[in-house]
């Protein structure tokens, strides 16, 4: 499942806007597709499509509120618009028109959160979105992608303009090692396995313990998986793209193998995939789950390695929560 | 087109006092409810639906047909009442307003009455979707020929969200986007004017370069002819100042703001249905009821 350049010399590195960007444009061959922008089209990647597709671009100034209307408009005149900001205004400001008039009014415009996470870096706490999945996820007929690398930014970005739902895809700022193979297919949102540890004399291991993560974070726990196979402890590290609706299929049949779950995601603890994953077992299969993320705290400035190892993030923070749930 | 006879004005008045009739009654029927906004805007509504409109209530999503969209939703009863009196849906349908189960939400929710362009009622929200609608229509060629009217109150231009859409409106110079605001001069908690000056609302509005027009809400003379001006004008967008009377046509609500957000209970609700009788000459018959 992983790229044969991950982990070599040849680690190649692309942020996820990326990969939206290129997604939006091969999506804009349906003359349906449209895009809004708030003032930030460089910065989401949008600038391609405006360029190939300008009569479809609009450039709307700094109005996610209006953006929202504007964007469920055009859905409701047969079209799919894409509207992007950075997550932390929308859908941090205009939470409530998406909520009214675009989960409400169920119509297919695609919300794109930009800059979300610590990783964003200087700019700090204002413009880190750590909230963003939580808020979408509350919200019914919505669903909710979070690409773990540019590849599958691309493929879900494809993905969601041919759906006709509301949809949120969150998007990182920074460069990130592409994990998935150039010929990855999006499986409709099918959690699946990237990497099981492989004990060093073929055998078994005594615990096997899951990472579950969605986004950029998930090299992070491959890294920690890694770490772990040298001291016995097997690890098995899922992707789960979609947080909404969650592939409840795949965390029943997987938890049958198990002795427990560590969920990875750079968004709060509370209310984002750990919280759904957590929600689900506590229902459905009550067992441990650990959740790696930023607990109950804002950003602040820094660069992103400094960042991720002040909240806690890192593959070694991942590593000592998966030896927490099998100590 | 755009002047009408005075036959043409009599059939409106009386289609107007029906839907007001309406109003009041699914009100009284609902137990809660705004009765002041739907009583003042009845005029503009049966003007709209019963003259102004290219639409088939029968085919509710004809793709030609131009577009209302309500903005402050809480006035939906009289957007209602309208639909129903129009052939949208059956007038006995009116009752179930509020009720659990019933098309007919206390705000407007798309998916559950065919007719509906949005859903709405969290207030500021209309005119960008107009503005979002009009976009698609420009990208099509203004093909077939449509428009879009958004109804607001005055009370939502409160809205941040209001004025980011006059920025784009602006922007874009959509002509066929026609907002009419409901110059009702009242809000929940008082006059607009204590609670949050709007005046001068025409001069704010020209310096967005919009050509304004005035009318007495309740003249449909002046109702059709300045949709007719808005329609001519292809260089800036039009915005319609509607001034109506609160509660209009009992004139125990009218101009009263503590109207605004409350249903009239059985014994008023009589009142009010007589008052709205007797403004049409006495024809219904009180042992009707």
């Amino acid at each position: 499942m992983l790229r044969d350049t991950l982990f070599t010399i040849n680690q190649e590195e692309r942020a996820t806007r990326e990969g939206f960007g290129e997604g939006l444009v091969s999506a804009g061959e349906n003359s349906k597709v449209v895009a809004l922008c708030a003032d930030l089209t460089d910065s989401v990647k949008m600038d391609a499509f405006k360029e190939k597709y300008h009569d479809r671009f609009f450039e709307v100034g700094i109005t996610e509120q209006a953006m929202s209307g504007l964007a469920s408009g055009m859905a409701r005149m047969g079209y799919i618009p894409f509207m992007a900001s950075y997550a932390m205004f929308s859908p941090g400001r205009n939470w409530e028109q998406i909520r009214t008039t675009i989960a409400y009014n169920n119509v297919p415009v695609k919300i794109v959160g930009a800059h979300s996470g610590v990783s964003v870096g200087p700019d700090g706490a204002t413009h880190q979105a750590l909230e963003d999945i939580a808020l979408m996820r509350l919200l019914p007929n919505m669903e909710v992608f979070v690409p773990c690398d540019a590849v599958e930014a691309k493929a879900i970005t494809e993905y969601i303009a041919t759906t006709d739902k509301p949809s949120y895809i969150r998007l990182a700022r920074e460069k990130s090692p592409l994990m998935l193979p150039e010929n990855y297919s999006w499986n409709n949102g099918k959690a699946y396995i990237m990497q099981t540890s492989k004990h060093k004399h073929g055998g078994e291991f005594a615990y096997n313990v899951g990472v579950i993560g969605c986004g950029p974070i998930l090299f992070e726990s491959l890294k920690a998986m890694k770490e772990l196979e040298k001291e016995g402890i097997g690890v098995t590290v899922i992707n789960m793209p979609q947080v909404k609706p969650l592939d409840t299929a795949f965390l029943l049949r997987f938890a049958k193998d198990i002795k427990g779950i560590v969920t990875v995601e750079e968004h709060q603890t509370t209310g984002g995939l750990g919280s759904a994953i957590a929600d689900f077992y506590a229902e459905n299969h009550p067992m441990r789950v650990v959740r790696v993320g930023i607990e109950d705290r804002f950003g602040q400035s820094g660069k992103p390695s400094e960042l991720y190892e002040e909240y806690g993030l890192t593959a070694k923070h991942i590593a000592e929560k998966i030896r927490s749930v099998v100590g | 087109m755009h002047s009408l006879t005075d036959v043409e004005v009599q059939a409106l008045t009386l289609r107007a006092e029906d839907i007001r009739e309406s109003i009041i009654k699914m009100l009284v029927e609902a137990g809660s409810g705004h009765t002041a906004g739907p009583l003042g805007m009845a005029d503009i509504f049966t003007a709209l639906y019963f003259r102004i409109l290219n639409h088939t209530p029968r085919h509710p999503e004809w793709v030609q047909r131009d577009r209302v969209i309500l903005s402050n939703g809480h006035i939906v009863p009289v957007l209602y009442a309208t639909m129903a009196h129009a052939g949208y849906f059956s007038v006995t349908e009116l009752k179930t307003l509020r009720r659990f189960g019933s098309r007919l939400q206390g705000h407007p929710h798309r998916e559950s009455l065919p007719g509906l362009e949005t859903s709405s009622g969290p207030l500021g929200c209309g005119l960008s979707q107009a503005i979002g609608m009009a976009l698609m229509d420009r990208l099509e060629n203004h093909k077939p020929d449509r428009y879009f009217y958004c109804l607001m109150g005055d009370g939502e231009i409160n809205e941040g969200q209001v004025w980011e859409s006059f920025l784009l409106l602006n922007k874009y110079k959509l002509t066929k986007v026609i907002p009419i605001i409901d110059r009702n001069t009242i809000q929940i908690d008082g006059f607009t004017e204590d609670v949050l000056p709007l005046e001068s609302l025409k001069d704010k509005l020209e310096a967005f370069n919009f050509h304004v027009i005035e009318i007495d809400g309740h003249n449909f003379r002046d109702i059709v002819r300045a949709v007719g001006t808005a329609k001519s004008s292809l260089d800036k967008p039009t915005v319609i100042i509607a001034h109506t009377i609160p509660g209009k046509g009992v004139p125990q609500f009218e101009g009263d703001f503590r109207w605004h957000g409350k249903s009239p209970n059985a014994d008023e609700a009589k009142i009010a249905l007589k008052e709205l009788r007797s403004m049409r000459g006495k024809i219904k018959n009180e042992s009707n009821d």
